[in-house]
């Protein structure tokens, strides 16, 4: 029998990259089908060819056998495949019924839309595979987990039967992870075929029944998960052999560095994001906060940073009161910030190298003098950092757009990492940077730490917290739920903490980590 | 973990104080009411309100409404206030909604008081506030069109403008409003497409691409006006559509005289508003207009195309704005003067953000701006000791509490003003 999908031979050049090379990628009836690859490995381009939002330059697509020309997204949906995005699609004033018919909607008596039917629709289908959801909701109000159950939605309403995932567990918690699976697992028990995008070795072992490694727009290799392991995976993905463990020394904490306590911070809509969070960092030692993204995470770094105003509580560094704290009274006691949205809070875009690299030290000497600015000091300072953090640029005066994710990051940890700190603020600092400049990041992070600065690391990689962290803070709706040594700490307790579990209720009790 | 210190019961109670606040605000209302209206009324003083008007249809008459103006006043300032000291002291579920309801009582007071020993028609002011609010709610339907699809329309005025001056021109040539209208809505729609492609295909700043129209518009009708109609008089004299009485309705008193005998544009503006209200919410491409102005990425992953729905909501959106154009000469006057649409346009826009970007909305916000409208005719006829200047202020004050979040915030769609990239 053919398969329900072939790729054969595609191509896509864009200026610059070729994002896809000759690729070719088969889809069975009734398989999970994982495409793995490191960011800009070219798996989101080849999907958003198969679903029409591009054009290939070369290449054919088979759908069942038959030769398939998809120049939109209503090509696809036409011939069953349908998507779910790694940034979801879904309107969210508008209720899960509206959302699920969009484009595809339900009418009488004309024009007139029959919301009614379609709810009674919708609701047949979330019974039938196990994916529970009011039809009735709106969007804003779903968590994450429940909304992308409803992207899920929209595709079965469609009658898609090549179910594309981009990316589909970034935004959950470890539980909502198996509960994804579990509705996969049922999705091709009813005939459907999977193609599941993910960079994440684990999940590959996981679900999938077969994988194929993207690297650098080229397939590398399809294999099973019985037939290789994790380690085999990785060097297909990166092209090398890759160390999936940090090697580090056990930490020798020193004085307290950052203390937090008692801190409230409103969110951008006034609501409280952190409420009541007390924590301490000491000098050589990494604490990392684990917890799903929009915890209050967010919200916590930037009060620490002098970003956000904190409504209650205190904030002090090396002693110093740095609760209502500017920015720059924050890198002035010798701390020092990698933002979570690096383009928008850690570099100024259209900027050259040169300059994003003395974004905080550019007013005092040696860069300055009174309030001109030295040129000379300035790009002394540029080429030295870029060969020291090895920044891959044509020059010091490219500007960082021109920068791939991983170089632009390099230059933010290059400015900061440069002075001398003691406390270092890291949120999210591997986010969408690939596997070699994953390394190279952990490997600096751990060298601060050994060098006796105190680190503060965010991530909702549950992988990074684990690997680097001494210590681990769960954070759950704006609370600590508990302080844990990372050494005694299991995926699984970090899991139940991060959905909400409180400590005292897990069977096997965790030695919570006193502050005071 | 150490046990939090900080109490947010107290925390939202402090929130609360906004609901405190306008407690206080309904309170003080209610004292307004006395003292600005009750001292100066003569006592004994009767305000009289005709409601009957002098119309080619004739509803059975009404008696005139008599009320003692002092009585009245200080009524109307006791539920006022009890309305405030209520909230103060217990709390309605929805305080925001009664500020409405304050206003209303605040407005009456005003009203008794100006008639105070005097006579007051009201149905004609009613009637009147229709009129004047016609052009805004047509700018305010053209700007729903537009930017429920995330497209701003500030060129509205210049599309009624460009239309009122077509609409004249081609109705004298030919001898017939009804292609004076037709150039109009064609004149409106040219535009709208014209903001569409620039704001669509070239990307341009869309506050800039409409100012551009505007003043376009204001230069071309001018020059032409000035230069070409003041010679060719017999091309600037295209009589008006008269009013049509609708069998039965046009009897009811009060609401037929209002309603149901007015010309042609006026029940198409009303008809306008139930269609956009209906299509907007109960039809498909209503459903996927709102898509495209909250989330066009999302509409385009479900094959949407969002530039079509763009183009034609626009387009719509002109065609709409060229109608308020012909409302000023074939609606009205019967002949184009320069910059004859004074801002409504723009105060239709205003009544769009007013309405919540929801036609029934933005009708009612017209109506409002509307009645002050009238209403400043009319306290200026009757002589009211109160420039009339402070009362045409009355309703932009509204509008920028409003817009600034004090009773309630506005939501704009979420897409509005940014163009479309597809990847």
């Amino acid at each position: 029998m053919a398969p329900v999908l072939e790729l054969r031979g595609i191509t896509k050049r864009f200026p610059g990259v070729l994002a896809n090379d000759h690729v070719d990628f088969t889809l069975e009836e009734g398989e999970i089908h994982a495409l793995l690859g490191e960011n800009g490995a070219g798996k989101t381009t080849l999907m958003n060819i198969l679903y029409g939002l591009y054009t290939p330059d070369e290449g054919e697509i088979y759908v069942r056998g038959k030769k398939a020309e998809i120049h939109s997204p209503a090509d696809a949906i036409d011939m069953g495949i349908g998507m779910v995005h790694q940034h979801f699609m879904l309107v969210p004033v508008m209720t899960v019924t509206e959302n699920i018919v969009l484009g595809a909607e339900p009418t009488r008596f004309g024009p007139f839309l029959n919301l009614r039917e379609a709810a009674e629709h919708i609701r047949e289908l979330s019974r039938t595979y196990g994916l529970e959801v009011d039809p009735d909701a709106y969007i804003r109000e779903l968590p994450v987990g429940v909304q992308q159950r409803v992207e899920i939605l929209k595709l079965l309403y469609r009658k898609a039967d090549i179910l594309i995932l981009d990316e589909p567990t970034a935004v959950l918690t470890p539980q909502e992870v198996e509960e994804l699976f579990e509705v996969i697992r049922s999705l091709v028990a009813r005939g459907n075929s999977v193609i599941f995008i993910t960079h994440k070795l684990k999940e590959v072992m996981t679900i999938a029944d077969r994988v194929t490694v993207l690297r650098q727009g080229r397939v590398v290799g399809t294999t099973t998960p019985a037939e290789t392991n994790e380690q085999e995976l990785a060097a297909m993905m990166v092209g090398r052999e890759v160390s999936l463990v940090v090697d580090k020394a056990p930490a020798q904490p020193g004085d307290v560095v950052l203390t937090v306590e008692d801190l409230h911070v409103l969110d951008d809509r006034g609501e409280p994001a952190v409420r009541g969070v007390s924590l301490e960092v000491r000098a050589g030692e990494i604490l990392g906060i684990a917890g799903v993204q929009g915890n209050g995470q967010t919200e916590l770094v930037e009060a620490i940073t002098g970003l956000r105003p904190p409504l209650h509580g205190h904030i002090r560094i090396k002693g110093m009161e740095t609760t209502w704290a500017t920015p720059r009274r924050f890198f002035e006691t010798g701390a020092a910030h990698v933002p979570e949205d690096r383009q928008r809070d850690g570099l100024v875009l259209s900027y050259p190298v040169r300059d994003n690299l003395v974004l905080n030290t550019y007013y005092k000497p040696p860069f300055a003098m009174g309030f001109l600015i030295k040129e000379k000091p300035i790009e002394e300072n540029a080429t030295r950092l870029v060969q020291e953090f090895d920044i891959r640029t044509p020059d010091i005066y490219t500007p960082v757009s021109n920068l791939s994710g991983g170089n632009q990051q390099k230059v933010i940890v290059a400015r900061e990492f440069s002075r001398p700190i003691d406390l270092l603020v890291a949120s999210q600092p591997t986010r969408g940077l690939d596997v070699g400049s994953i390394e190279y990041i952990h490997r600096r992070l751990v060298e601060k730490r050994d060098q006796g600065c105190a680190v503060l690391l965010v991530s909702s990689e549950l992988d990074e917290i684990m690997a680097l962290s001494d210590r681990i803070a769960v954070m759950y709706e704006g609370q600590i739920m508990a302080v844990l040594p990372a050494e005694a700490t299991t995926r699984e307790q970090l899991g139940l903490l991060m959905a909400g579990v409180r400590p005292e209720t897990l069977s096997q009790p965790v030695e919570t980590v006193e502050e005071s | 973990m150490t046990p939090t210190t900080f109490d947010w019961t107290t925390f939202r109670h402090t929130h609360l104080r906004r609901e405190r606040v306008l407690g206080v605000v309904y309170l003080l209302m209610g004292l307004l009411i006395w003292f600005l209206f009750f001292p100066s009324v003569e006592p004994g003083a009767q305000a009289k309100f005709g409601l009957n008007l002098v119309t080619a249809v004739k509803p059975p008459p009404l008696p005139d409404l008599v009320v003692p103006a002092r009585g009245t006043i200080l009524l109307v300032g006791l539920i006022s206030a009890f309305i405030g000291g209520y909230q103060l002291a217990r709390g309605f579920r929805d305080p925001q909604a009664l500020m409405g309801v304050v206003l209303i009582l605040f407005f009456v007071a005003f009203i008794v008081w100006a008639t105070a020993g005097k006579s007051f028609n009201l149905t004609g002011m009613l009637a009147s506030t229709l009129l004047r609010a016609t052009p805004i709610a047509f700018g305010a339907l053209s700007g729903i069109w537009c930017e429920r699809t995330a497209v701003i329309n500030i060129g509205i005025e210049g599309m009624m403008l460009s239309a009122a001056f077509t609409s004249v021109v081609v109705a004298s040539a030919v001898h017939s409003l009804w292609w004076g209208l037709v150039a109009a809505m064609i004149t409106g729609g040219i535009l709208g497409f014209v903001l569409a492609v620039l704001a669509i295909r070239f990307r341009v700043d869309q506050i800039i691409a409409g100012t551009a129209i505007n003043i376009f518009a204001v230069g071309l009708t001018s020059f032409l006006s000035s230069s070409w109609l003041s010679v060719r008089q017999d091309l600037n004299a295209a009589g008006n559509f008269k009013p049509i009485p609708i069998p039965v309705l046009a009897k009811i008193p009060i609401v037929g005289p209002i309603f149901f005998n007015v010309n042609i544009i006026i029940y198409l503006m009303i008809g306008l508003v139930i269609l956009t209200h209906i299509v907007l919410f109960y039809t498909r491409w209503g459903l996927r207009m709102r898509a495209v102005g909250e989330h066009p990425k999302a509409a385009d992953t479900l094959g949407i195309n969002v530039y079509f729905m763009r183009y034609v909501s626009v387009t719509v959106g002109g065609v709409i704005a060229g109608l308020g154009g012909a409302y000023f000469t074939l609606g009205s006057v019967g002949r184009f003067d320069e910059a004859m649409t004074a801002g409504k346009g723009f105060i239709g826009l205003a009544a769009m953000i007013f309405g919540k970007w929801t036609p029934i909305g933005g009708f009612i916000a017209s109506l409002i701006f509307g009645l002050a409208d009238a209403l400043q005719v009319k306290m200026a006829i009757m002589s009211v000791p109160i420039p009339s200047e402070f009362l045409l202020m009355a309703p932009y004050l509204v509008t920028i509490i409003v817009l600034s979040g004090v009773v309630g915030r506005a939501e704009p769609p979420a897409a509005d003003g940014q163009p479309y990239v597809k990847e």
